[in-house]
């Protein structure tokens, strides 16, 4: 194996551009004459716009234009799509309302965008932004998903009766009844997956230039994919064709999925950028992140669990209200439904799964996938059932899921999945020793000593990643296939450039596609680019999101390595006079087995270009293009142990330790696998302990929109993660990766609410659990033990 | 956001209820009141500059009262729009109690926000809703029965020395 090829911890190649501020993000691209544009936003959650005036604005200094909704339908630009068509159950397809990039007629969200103020400089677009009049006519509003249904409710679109977009339903129903009527225990629980806001660390940003003379836009943007964002630019907005619009995503500053939607941001500022003849550049701030980003999560569930006398599953009913918010996002009818419903069978053989979900609108931003994205709302209601049945059954929690483990491959849960492979006790194992669970009772009489309430908590996850298969995506609704492309070009000197669809935004691709090129040519990383994110350069690709990229990314650039090595291979064959079978490529060099002939691999590059002496029929140049589509989904697992201490008296919950145990199949690197698990954990624990976006009820303000009231997860509220693997590789693809990206934020949260209900031994106790809520916990178990 | 309070003025209640419905008294009252114009007996436009932590802001609208019980009190609300900062509307519900030669104003507030100052933080916002409601009252009480008599009649000011200490705390 080369020494930087697969396997190795070799040091991120980006890093260094990174950490010295030498990155290239969209708000650091220069273009000249640039103008700057700041959205006028809605104040209300639910208005009707009675008047705009913008003349004032219009005569402020600097100002070039300020455009409203009117000009956009004077322009014929289209509405923002939703990519992902659900039926509800009856068989009648969702209730999509339209998705105007700038509001019209009436507001629907706090932040909803109403107009475009595009001044000389960023400053000057903001004073101006301030003197835009519009008149509303305040409406009711509804920001809790429960709350949208009920009769009387304030109608948010037309189109949505009852703000119900779909009641959609998976797995069968009668089977699920008739396995609760005969089962020996039942246990339920109601949840709420707190609404999440993103953050990452880049705030969304555009610059939008449009070429007269050529007729073609620039988009530089902060995208996951680019790609995506050119094809529903141009075939439902209709802004520019394909091949007269070129989206860049350069450096992206963090994503988790939240800049891989088509927001409406950036397609005003490339509508603006023709229609005004100036580039346009915008770059959110902070409290805007807040507001426009699409939120993540807010699941409202209700699940039941049966079990037979021997503590075996045998049913499982989840009824879930999923929140999409004011508008249909890119991907969001997807979220509640084929992420997460599909995985309801967890680790576990479970016979009979029934899930119905509810879509419904509300006054809010709209909700879509947010790293994890269906996976971790379906973990935490299957591992909260579960250990919600190990405390009423009274038997170990480890215990109650080992019995029911999958144990034989492939498997097919009743709710489309099929696992190609996994060993659920084998990461069991590895995290229950790594986190000394056996000695859990003397720690926790320790801490007792101490005033304090310790617990431990565990969470068996499982995600389907490497998305994905495309005629399963299509045959579910997708609007799209899944899979991904590369280009592999070998430079007449042997360098080599990869092209591929996919995109880094912090995932270290850079590093990662280049130890697949050396482990197979043994050619050095350093002599490798990854060229990625601009539609100019990569033909087409799907971009980065749910954990795909080492999985369908690399694949597809392998498959490119064998096409080229093959080509090599035929050449140097023919250069050493040997036949083609005897020849393989081994450290660099290509070398007749058995024999001391070889040839250096940028020689045959060389001659490959000269095109001097190929053989017969074989054309110059050393340069493949290859389309990897996945023929299933992967499917990572693990076991994680969250140990925390509570003090009744403050409610402050400290997390002791944290063991992580995943089973991601081929690691390519693993410094950077522990960087996501470590970064995927934080994420989970801000969940669980911190984060909590929060609207009031009654005017459906956000009342979250700065870090002082939306609380991030800092290194102090962490632990020192124990992180290790086991590895079961993945048999659906050729390098056996199953992803490492999400299972962090996928099973961390479960975990930490596990062992918070289990250090003041109650069942319940929603996410955020903040102090207070802990606290208040605590004194009501108090009181219900001083009560008995 | 709801909040309550008392206001002990050195004045007979007929007096604070013509105060009351006095526009200049409520222009030198209400916090940082630009102008304030009737345009009928219970209503009025006024324009007014607010600073909530980063965001300043000249709120224009409408000041309206209702429930009119001379001399037991009304119900005062103002609404207005700060443009891009977002929107103020809020009511009180005043009553006056009379206690001899004073009178006791008992006030309950109701707030709301929206837009940029919503998206502020309810810690900052609710801080300065009370320190408003505060405010008014407490120059209210000034504007109606002025300090310089309330310090001469010396055995009846500690209410009014806690309101001026507080003021000068909360500056």
């Amino acid at each position: 194996m080369a020494h930087d090829g697969i396997g190795a911890r070799l040091p991120r190649k980006e890093d260094r551009r990174f950490i010295t501020g030498a990155g290239n993000y969209t708000d650091d691209i220069v273009v000249r004459n640039a103008a700057h544009a700041e959205f006028v936003r809605s104040p209300h959650a639910h208005a009707r716009i009675l008047r705009i005036d913008v003349s004032a604005a219009l005569r402020a200094p600097g100002v070039i234009g300020v455009l409203t909704g009117a000009e956009l339908a004077d322009d014929k630009v289209g509405g923002l799509i939703c990519g992902w068509m659900i039926h509800s159950k009856d068989g009648s397809p969702m209730r999509a309302a339209p998705y105007a990039p700038l509001a019209r007629d009436v507001v629907r969200y706090v932040g909803n965008p109403v107009a475009i103020v595009v001044a000389e400089t960023k400053n000057e677009a903001r004073d101006a932004a301030e003197l835009v009049e519009v008149e509303y006519e305040e409406l009711a509003s509804v920001v809790d998903p429960a709350a949208a249904q009920a009769p009387g409710a304030p109608q948010i679109h037309a189109e949505a009766p009852g703000n119900t977009i779909y009641q959609w339903a998976l797995g069968d129903k009668g089977a699920v009844d008739r396995a609760f009527a005969g089962a020996a225990h039942r246990v339920e629980v109601d949840l709420i997956n707190n609404r999440l806001v993103p953050n990452a660390i880049e705030p969304r940003a555009a610059t939008a230039i449009y070429d007269r003379a050529e007729g073609r836009f620039t988009l530089y943007t902060t995208s996951q994919n680019p790609h995506v964002t050119r094809l529903v630019l141009s075939a439902f907005v209709g802004l520019a064709p394909e091949h007269k619009l070129r989206v860049v995503a350069p450096d992206v500053g963090g994503g988790f999925w939240s800049k891989i939607f088509i927001y409406p941001e950036e397609t005003v500022c490339l509508w603006a950028a023709r229609r005004l003849g100036v580039p346009v550049k915008w770059a959110a701030d902070r409290r805007e992140s807040f507001l426009a980003d699409a939120h993540g999560r807010d699941h409202v569930t209700h699940a039941e669990m049966a079990f037979d006398a021997s503590h075996k599953i045998v049913g499982l009913r989840v009824k879930t209200i999923a929140n999409l918010g004011a508008y249909m996002s890119t991907f969001s009818s997807s979220v509640p439904t084929y992420l997460y419903a599909t995985l309801l069978s967890g680790q576990y053989d479970i016979p009979a799964i029934y899930a119905e979900v509810d879509a419904v609108y509300t006054n809010t931003t709209p909700v879509d996938a947010y790293r994890g994205a269906g996976r971790p709302e379906a973990t935490y209601v299957v591992e909260r059932l579960m250990d919600i049945a190990a405390r009423r059954l009274r038997i170990d929690a480890a215990e109650i899921r080992r019995k029911n483990f999958i144990r034989s491959f492939p498997h097919q849960t009743p709710v489309i999945m099929n696992y190609d492979t996994g060993d659920y006790e084998a990461s069991l194992n590895a995290a229950l020793s790594a986190a000394r669970y056996a000695e859990f009772p003397a720690r926790r009489a320790e801490a007792r000593s101490r005033g304090k309430l310790r617990g431990i908590g565990l969470s068996c996850y499982i995600e389907a990643c490497g998305l994905a298969p495309s005629q399963a995506v299509g045959s579910l609704g997708g609007g799209v296939g899944l899979w991904e492309s590369a280009e592999v070009r070998v430079n007449p000197v042997g360098t080599i450039e990869v092209l591929t669809g996919s995109h880094s935004h912090g995932q270290g691709h850079e590093t990662t596609f280049a130890q697949l090129v050396a482990e197979r040519f043994g050619v050095p990383t350093d002599q490798v680019s990854i060229i990625h994110g601009d539609t100019d350069k990569v033909q087409f690709g799907m971009g980065t999101y749910g954990s795909r990229s080492a999985a369908v990314g690399m694949s597809a650039v392998n498959k490119a390595l064998e096409r080229v090595e093959a080509k090599a291979r035929r050449i140097a064959a023919h250069l050493m006079e040997a036949a083609e079978s005897d020849v393989e490529l081994k450290g660099g060099e290509f070398v007749v087995a058995g024999t001391d002939k070889k040839i250096a691999f940028a020689n045959v590059a060389l001659a490959a270009y000269t095109a001097h002496n190929l053989p017969p029929g074989t054309e110059p140049g050393l340069k493949e293009g290859a389309f990897y589509d996945p023929v299933n989904f992967t499917f990572p697992a693990g076991t994680y142990v969250c140990e925390v201490e509570v003090d009744p008296k403050t409610g402050a919950v400290e997390i002791v330790q944290f063991t992580a145990a995943d089973d991601f199949g081929t690691i390519v690197n693993p410094m950077i696998v522990e960087g996501q698990v470590h970064g995927g954990l934080a994420q989970g624990i801000g969940q669980a302990l911190l984060e909590g976006c929060r609207y009031d009820r009654d005017s459906g303000q956000l009342v979250t929109a700065t870090f002082m009231d939306y609380a991030m997860p800092r290194a102090r509220d962490l632990v020192s993660f124990n992180v290790s693997t086991t590895a079961t590789p993945c048999k659906t693809n050729p390098l056996g990766i199953k992803g490492c990206g999400e299972a962090g934020a996928i099973g961390s949260p479960a975990a930490v609410i596990n062992a918070i209900a289990n250090a003041i031994g109650v069942e319940r106790i929603e996410m955020p659990a903040t102090a207070q809520r802990v606290w208040e916990t605590c004194r009501a178990a108090q009181a219900a033990v001083a009560a008995q | 956001m709801d909040m309550t309070g008392t206001q002990h003025i050195e004045a007979p209640r007929d007096v604070v209820w013509a105060a009351l419905n006095d526009v200049e008294v409520l222009r030198q009252s209400i916090p940082g009141c630009q102008s304030i114009e009737k345009v009928s007996d219970t209503e009025m436009n006024a324009k007014v500059t607010l600073k909530v932590g980063p965001v300043k802001a000249t709120f224009t609208g409408k000041v309206t009262l209702t429930d009119l019980d001379p001399p037991n009190g009304y119900t005062i609300t103002g609404e207005g729009s700060g443009g891009p900062a977002g929107f103020a509307k809020g009511s009180a519900v005043v009553r006056l109690v009379e206690d001899t030669a004073s009178t006791t104003l008992n006030y309950e507030v109701k707030a709301q926000i929206g837009g940029k100052l919503a998206q502020l933080g309810s810690r900052l916002i609710d801080a300065t809703a009370k320190k408003l409601a505060t405010e008014f009252f407490e120059k209210f009480g000034e504007a109606v029965a002025p300090p310089a008599e309330a310090a001469a009649a010396e055995p009846a000011t500690t209410e009014k020395k806690r309101g001026w200490f507080r003021r000068l705390i909360n500056k």
